[in-house]
């Protein structure tokens, strides 16, 4: 099915099952522990043995010589795979350094060698075994010191590096108030409960990878351009997934090396990441410095946007996006962004949950903040007065649907911001200093085309077949209530089954398209379903109606089940995308209201509440999508608050590698959150009429947390993590 | 890990006998820190002998009014217990401010003691550090220091003493008591257990190979008010960036010490005698003579308002 012209009513506006607040289908097996991760598949193949990665102890250089001979004779030891042993391996094209190091080192903690073995602490006691000794080449690993040789990257998943419209240059420096401000953003590791596991099984020369994966078509391409093996003799199987945030996009380690080690062991191999490896092995949300310039009419009207970003990766990577949003947030005649990318030797950046607009808005919408106090205005009124309704690059071009000042006045009403007096540092509650703070929330919509297969069983049910996958986002209910909705039957009565290669390919999870893509694609198939069903049971199509059970066209009613007497009836299709979305700008808004509190005597910052207005087109599941929204906000509160991957720019690596130093908020730092969805309905967007919000949560709290901060303290701290030694130099005389 | 071979024993004497049988014996407790620090190859003992279920478990008055604390009396029970709470607020104050719910229920008293330091470089088995691999160097000069100490270091090891309940017990005059492998029984101060870094910062404790802790007493109560304030990043399971435990009494007279600044939980009489002046001349004394790198130069303003903070709310 193509989608080209925006959608009318159909089906899904029944809104019978789809929208109503719905409770996992899956969630009984999370909360029981009985969903089958993929490390815990003991039961999928006999004979499993354990593999354990080791990772290189220097960030660049070379391995000049490599004993393995104690470690192959360690108890229990049955394989050991190095790049020297493993053959010719390609390169996947999402991945930028290779997964398999030696004897070239590209960052620290890539994998060197796979030891297999009968038992996980065996495979683990021999891998402290394998001797290895170095040559170390100098890298760079300080992005503050590598902006002069940083260049301007190609285009990075459709982002040109460069815009600017009209006259910055000129428009900023007659504009009777400015700002002119940098910010950073420090490097953000995903920190997924689940880590990184795959179980490889190879039967011949066709591969079986039980996996956790974010993406199963990319992936694997991957793993056979990878292992240099036909697409066709690869499967992969990624039903349950423990959280992925970007960090399972790709390939990794533990799903190359599980299948080196497989194969070399002749015998099936399972492999997690250990926690320590995570975050200097896999991916990361790259470090950025922003530098902002806003110009204003003293009344208020911004006349000129300026944003540029550097950001660092390995040679070969991409920038961090952090500027995209500028170019669709607020009017102004005159514009102009750009990025830069440096060289680095740390190991690869990529993907994190709103990659680009997550740091991008961490700085602008502090700058925002700023300006608008030069300006003596209140910061919702500022954004307010600063909406445009157009994409400002391109005035012909209009939003398919904007609320942003929507959302902007019903959070200022929920959260009581009237009452709030706009000078800092004035509001006191005992030995705390407290303060109010407000950022947009943007994040750009993505449609992917997205197939499944759907049956009709002899018993009426429906069962869902696609390759989707469900990261902890409720992809298997949202699939199944629109399955449900489609075809007239209740949810109980719809099985999804996700995450295989053998099923038609989806769009996959990332860049919050899962959403509204692969339900969207189930559509289709239910559509075509419709049809055959109606035409098996002599019904018109055209005319064909889908409820309780039962398909009723022409006075006449049947039961659903009739279609499938004589065997199941089977559609599949995949929806396609014409150019609405270039006809029309999609995108996702938000506010954020936070209350926060700082100890006058200590600096230490406490939240007290946190509001988020959400306008993002139907909202599929109001109680999945809440549970995005929250989650999003509390992973905002931790890049604001704490999470900081700490570079050694001696040995180029992130020292705080495991979750006692790399802090991500607990219970405790999390307060009362609230989650508002405006009514809206995208008929641009696919017929589900839907957008993404599983990104746009956390677009924007980190810098109303640091503009709450500023408000409760009078101290504008501009770079990330908003920590306590930076405010400790500024805070209030104590007594 | 490296494979060891483990025995489980029922008296202190048992314990050391066990050791002196198997030279690289370690005792383990509740396993929660040694554990972690095997996995990781930090620590590789080739015999383990499991001293958690040792009869040491009970909490007794002392003959001077004080109380003897059992060394396997788990972390959770003396928080709850009720003499603690009363007399010794800022013991059980410390406790729950550490670690989780769930940790606190293994750990014992002796081993959140002999923890020890969370310098993310000794974790990383690949980097130089001289308390890890004497002689290697120390990773953490010049690099990622924001965590580490400010006083009492030395050239070769800025760590810190994670606990907090042993700032507590520092503050208390809490006495350790040992048995060691010939049988014979002492006293150490807590103020003597910790060793100074020096050139031998892998040398961290004053007991000799095997000695057992078999207890920890509390002098008599001393009255007055106990706060304890940690001060982190994050609100709960994470370390002290710093912490100050103070026990005030009514004429403003009292004690205090830090976590988180140095090798050991940090008390200076001299500045327990500042007390009554206020924060800033009670901080001099403490951190007199603190070498700060770049990145924890903020512990000094911060352990000064954070104790201003405390002798505020002393007050009341
Ligand atoms: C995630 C995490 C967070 C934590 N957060 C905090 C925190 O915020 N604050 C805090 O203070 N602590 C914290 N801890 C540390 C925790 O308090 C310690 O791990 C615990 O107290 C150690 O006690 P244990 O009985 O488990 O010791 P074990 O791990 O069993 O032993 C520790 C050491 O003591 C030795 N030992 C044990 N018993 C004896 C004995 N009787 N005589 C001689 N030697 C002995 C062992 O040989 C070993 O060297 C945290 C730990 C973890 C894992
Ligand atoms: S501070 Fe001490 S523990 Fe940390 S690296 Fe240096 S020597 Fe090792």
């Amino acid at each position: 099915m193509k989608f080209d012209t925006p959608a009318t009513e159909n089906p899904i506006d029944q809104l019978k099952v789809v929208g109503k607040p719905t409770s996992r289908i899956e969630g009984p097996l999370k909360t029981s522990g009985t969903a089958p991760y993929a490390y815990e598949r003991h039961d999928a193949v006999p004979n499993q043995a354990y593999g354990f990665i080791v990772g290189s102890a220097i960030a660049k250089g070379r391995i000049a010589s490599m004993d393995l001979a104690e470690a192959k004779a360690a108890p229990g030891v049955l394989a050991i795979v190095t790049a020297a042993s493993a053959g010719m391996l390609g390169k996947g094209d999402f991945n930028t350094a290779r997964l398999l190091g030696g004897p070239e080192i590209q960052h620290y903690h890539q994998a060197i060698a796979i030891v297999v073995a009968e038992s996980f602490e065996q495979a683990r006691a021999a891998a402290g075994l394998v001797r290895v000794q170095y040559t170390r080449d100098k890298g760079n690993f300080d992005l503050a010191s590598s902006l002069d040789g940083a260049i301007k990257p190609p285009a990075f998943f459709g982002t040109e590096p460069d815009s600017s419209f009209g006259d910055f240059d000129a428009a900023f420096a007659s504009a009777p108030v400015k700002l002119d401000e940098h910010y950073t953003t420090p490097d953000h590791s995903h920190a997924m409960m689940e880590p990184h596991a795959s179980i490889a099984s190879w039967d011949g020369d066709k591969l079986t990878l039980w996996t956790s994966n974010q993406m199963i078509a990319w992936s694997v391409g991957d793993v056979a351009k990878t292992l240099g093996i036909p697409r066709e003799n690869v499967r992969l199987v990624s039903p349950y997934i423990g959280g992925g945030f970007g960090a399972k996009l790709f390939v990794r380690a533990d799903a190359i090396l599980a299948a080196l080690g497989a194969r070399a062991a002749g015998r099936p191999v399972k492999v997690a990441l250990p926690r320590p490896l995570i975050a200097n092995n896999t991916t990361h949300r790259p470090a950025t410095i922003q530098r902002i310039r806003l110009g204003a009419t003293s009344d208020g009207k911004l006349t000129s946007i300026g944003h540029e970003s550097w950001s660092g990766d390995l040679k070969g990577g991409g920038p961090e996006t952090a500027v995209g949003q500028t170019r669709l947030l607020y009017a102004a005649p005159h514009r102009m962004t750009a990025m830069r990318l440096a060289v680095l030797d740390l190991p690869e950046g990529n993907a994190m949950r709103a990659p680009g607009e997550a740091p991008g808005l961490m700085a602008l919408e502090i700058a925002i903040d700023e300006m608008a106090e030069k300006l003596g205005m209140d910061p919702v009124a500022f954004r307010i007065l600063n909406d445009t309704q157009v994409d400002p690059e391109k005035p012909e071009r209009k939003f398919s649907q904007r609320q942003l000042n929507e959302c902007l006045r019903i959070g200022a009403d929920k959260f009581g911001w009237a009452a709030r007096n706009p000078k800092p540092g004035l509001t006191r509650d005992g030995r705390w200093l407290v303060g109010t703070g407000v950022a947009a929330a943007f994040r750009n919509n993505l449609n992917e085309k997205s197939a499944a297969r759907v049956r009709l069983d002899r018993a009426g049910r429906v069962i869902v077949e696609t390759d989707m996958t469900d990261i902890g986002t409720g992809s298997y209910t949202i699939i199944a209530q629109t399955a449900a909705e489609m075809l007239g039957v209740p949810l109980d009565q719809v099985e999804v089954r996700l995450g295989d290669s053998l099923f038609p390919v989806s769009a996959g999870s990332g860049g919050q398209w899962g959403a509204n893509s692969s339900t969207a694609g189930v559509y289709a198939a239910c559509a075509k379903l419709r049809t055959a069903i109606a035409q098996k049971l002599g019904l018109d199509p055209a005319k064909a109606t889908f409820a309780n059970g039962k398909v009723s066209a022409g006075g006449k009613s049947i039961a659903l089940a009739r279609a499938a007497a004589d065997g199941e009836v089977v559609a599949e299709d995949m929806m396609e995308y014409g150019d609405l979305a270039q006809t029309f700008q999609q995108s996702t808004f938000g506010a954020h209201f936070v209350e926060a509190a700082v100890d006058a005597a200590t600096g230490e910052i406490r939240l007290r509440r946190m509001l988020a207005v959400c306008a993002a087109g139907r909202i599929l599941n109001p109680k999945a999508a809440r549970s995005q929204v929250i989650g999003a906000m509390t992973m905002g509160a931790g890049a604001a608050l704490m999470e900081e991957l700490a570079v050694d720019k001696r040995f180029g690596f992130f020292v705080n590698h495991d979750l006692a130093g790399y802090e991500v908020p607990v219970h405790a730092d999390i307060p009362s959150q609230d989650v508002i969805f405006l009514d809206e309905v995208d008929p641009t967007t696919s017929p589900m009429k839907a957008k993404g919000v599983g990104e746009l949560g956390i677009c924007g709290v980190a810098a109303a947390v640091a503009n709450a901060v500023y408000h409760a303290t009078g101290i504008r701290v501009r770079n990330y993590p908003v920590t306590l030694d930076k405010l400790i130099d500024r805070l209030p005389a104590i007594a | 890990m490296k494979s060891f071979t483990y025995e489980r024993v029922d008296t202190p004497a048992a314990a050391t006998a066990g050791f002196a049988r198997t030279p690289g014996a370690r005792f383990i407790a509740g396993g929660t820190n040694l554990l972690d620090l095997m996995k990781l190859e930090i620590e590789t003992p080739a015999h383990l002998i499991d001293v958690s279920r040792l009869k040491l478990d009970t909490i007794e008055p002392t003959s001077d009014g004080g109380l003897r604390i059992g060394a396997m009396v788990r972390n959770t029970d003396l928080a709850a217990d009720a003499r603690i709470r009363r007399d010794y607020g800022l013991v059980s104050r410390a406790l729950v401010a550490g670690a989780s719910g769930q940790l606190r229920n293994k750990a014992t008293t002796a081993g959140n003691l002999l923890q020890r330091t969370r310098c993310p470089y000794f974790y990383d088995t690949n980097q130089p550090c001289n308390k890890r691999r004497p002689g290697s160097g120390c990773a953490a000069i010049g690099g990622f220091s924001r965590l580490h100490a400010v006083v009492g270091a030395s050239e070769a090891c800025i760590a810190t003493h994670p606990s907090d309940m042993a700032v507590a017990m520092q503050a208390l005059d809490a006495m350790v008591e040992t048995v060691d492998k010939a049988g014979k029984t002492r006293r150490i101060a807590l103020a003597d257990l910790y060793r100074a870094p020096g050139s031998t910062p892998h040398l961290e404790t004053a007991l000799a190979p095997g000695e057992l802790i078999t207890a920890v007493t509390l002098p008599k109560p001393v009255g007055g008010t106990h706060i304890y304030h940690k001060v982190r990043d994050r609100a709960s399971y994470a370390f002290a960036l710093i912490s100050v435990g103070v026990v005030v009494q009514p004429d403003g007279s009292g004690r205090v010490a830090l976590g988180g600044v140095g090798y050991k939980p940090w008390r200076v009489k001299a500045a327990d005698a500042e007390l009554p002046r206020g924060a800033k001349a009670a901080t001099s004394a403490l951190l007199a003579g603190a070498k700060t790198s770049h990145e924890n130069a903020y512990k000094l303003p911060l352990v000064e308002r954070t104790l201003a903070g405390v002798l505020a709310q002393a007050k009341g």
